[in-house]
């Protein structure tokens, strides 16, 4: 089995954990800054980051316009916390000037656990995904409000204040979490996401 | 807000303010630019231009130097009013071992602590007990073993302390060099010779021996002081900083808004001269600045912080 190229959107953020994670779970994985360097891979991470930092560094660099390019010809991508944003269709709570990709249908809100002091770890568990729960790490992250009748609910938060919170969704070739599995050690959803681009090739 | 030790029995109950995500917050500032602000309108210009999270104080090091006297954590009220304006993490400092700023920072719900040398130290012998809060703190270091010492107390997060307040980027030069040198030389070592290491760093041998097997920090280690021009912060980054701290160098220049700016592009793209020289350009005068070297004993803030 051949593994997939896929690139790691490398403006700013949690990059290299991403980049491990793929390495580890099969896959070839490379930064992506430009342009020519997206037409390179089969696939894409959008990391974890500052979503407005993330947004505005995708259009000062011109990368806006390919990515949603390679979206609408189905490039499989996953974005975690600030990627799940740049992939939300809208985002609430975020500056007025902050774009996604033309993404998931899906409405998503920013920060929506509080700030950094309510950032947590919790399991979640994930359709799709055998062997158990995943242990997911929440930082300042958010979660999704609405979604669209083509996207599939993956996960939700269990226990707490924000039980029953939709963490994880996937629409066709797009996949979103809430969390950061790129920081646990568990490769379990990066080679979910391996797969799908496989499959996708 | 929920407590540290969230007291649940059941094992799926979220918990907060553990290790994982206090340096997890971190991991996701990096390759981005952190910006000193004093005023809300300063806070918007920066997350205007790309910041990744700002630094609330009341002066910026260079007025601090400038003025004197004793410098301390800034009127909550001042803090609150950056909170509201901007939506990307707010920062901000606490006297080194005021152990108090740092509570009340923490029940301002700043996302980040700097036990910063900047401020006037209140304490001479410790530092805070950073492992006691919720909230995550990131530490300066001019050296390894004061960087271990700091991540030893629970900083989960550090950065360079270089000379703060300059524009002299010299200091934090030799300090990120100095770091990573050391690291590389704790690689080199054999085993029965990392005790000793352990020992001349300060610093648990427990940590020494993760850092000599992983290469690196456990955790983010950014860079500060200093740094006042984009061909500054991709420097640091080539050396080896995984993101940039800006203090006085940008609302100290000509041009705050677009000098912010090119600082944001110039971290991503620190590896491409080409992007570096199209950033660089037209930026108007840089902070004037003092040179570190003729800085008296007493006005270096590295020292501060043992």
């Amino acid at each position: 089995m051949t593994a997939p190229v896929i690139g790691v959107l490398a403006l700013q953020g949690d990059v290299r954990e991403h980049t491990a994670a793929l390495a580890a779970a099969g896959a070839h994985a490379r930064p992506i800054r430009r342009p020519t360097e997206l037409e390179t891979v089969d696939g894409l991470i959008i990391p974890g980051g500052e979503s407005t930092t993330i947004s505005k560094l995708t259009d000062l660099f011109e990368l806006r316009e390919p990515i949603d390019k390679r979206i609408a010809d189905g490039m499989p991508v996953y974005g975690s916390c600030a990627g799940m944003i740049m992939l939300a269709s809208e985002v609430l709570d975020g500056r007025a000037d902050q774009r996604g990709f033309a993404g998931i249908e899906m409405t998503v809100r920013r920060n929506a656990f509080g700030r950094q002091v309510a950032s947590f770890e919790a399991p979640v568990n994930l359709d799709g995904i055998d062997g158990g729960p995943l242990h997911a790490l929440f930082i300042r992250a958010p979660w999704v409000e609405h979604v669209g009748r083509g996207v599939e609910v993956l996960g939700t938060v269990t226990e707490g204040p924000a039980a029953g919170r939709i963490v994880a969704v996937r629409q066709e070739n797009l996949l979103a979490t809430a969390f950061h599995p790129e920081l646990t050690g568990d490769r379990r959803l990066h080679a979910y996401f391996a797969d799908l681009v496989r499959a996708a090739i | 807000m929920p407590d540290t030790q969230t007291s649940n029995t059941s094992a799926n109950a979220p918990v907060t303010g553990t290790p994982h995500v206090k340096r997890g917050m971190a991991e996701m500032l990096k390759g981005g630019v952190i910006m000193d602000v004093v005023t809300a309108e300063q806070a918007k210009i920066a997350e205007d231009a790309g910041a990744v999270a700002v630094m609330a104080l009341e002066r910026v090091p260079s007025d601090i130097r400038a003025q004197g006297g004793v410098s301390r954590m800034s009127d909550p009220d001042m803090i609150d009013s950056i909170m509201d304006v901007v939506s990307i993490p707010v920062m901000a400092k606490a006297r080194i071992g005021h152990f108090v700023e740092a509570q009340i920072l923490q029940s301002l719900g700043v996302d980040y602590v700097d036990e910063s040398e900047v401020l006037t130290p209140a304490d001479y012998a410790h530092h805070i007990d950073k492992w006691a809060f919720t909230v995550p703190f990131v530490c300066g270091a001019t050296n390894l073993g004061e960087a271990l010492r700091r991540i030893t107390e629970g900083a989960a997060m550090i950065r360079s302390k270089g000379e703060a307040g300059t524009g002299d980027v010299s200091n934090a030069t030799t300090h990120m060099r100095g770091i990573r040198t050391e690291i590389r030389r704790l690689q080199s070592l054999p085993t029965d010779e990392l005790y000793v290491a352990a020992k001349e760093l300060q610093a648990p041998y427990e940590l020494v021996k993760e850092i000599a097997e992983t290469g690196k920090l456990p955790v983010v280690l950014f860079t500060a002081g200093g740094i006042a021009t984009p061909a500054d912060a991709a420097m640091m980054m080539q050396l080896g900083a995984e993101g940039v701290f800006v203090g006085s160098g940008i609302f100290k220049s000509d041009n705050p808004a677009q000098r912010a700016a090119a600082i944001v592009k110039a971290t991503t793209f620190h590896d491409d001269p080409e992007t570096l020289a199209k950033v660089s350009r037209g930026l108007g005068e840089a902070m004037v600045g003092i040179n570190a070297g003729t800085l008296s004993q007493s006005d270096r803030l590295a020292e501060r912080g043992w």
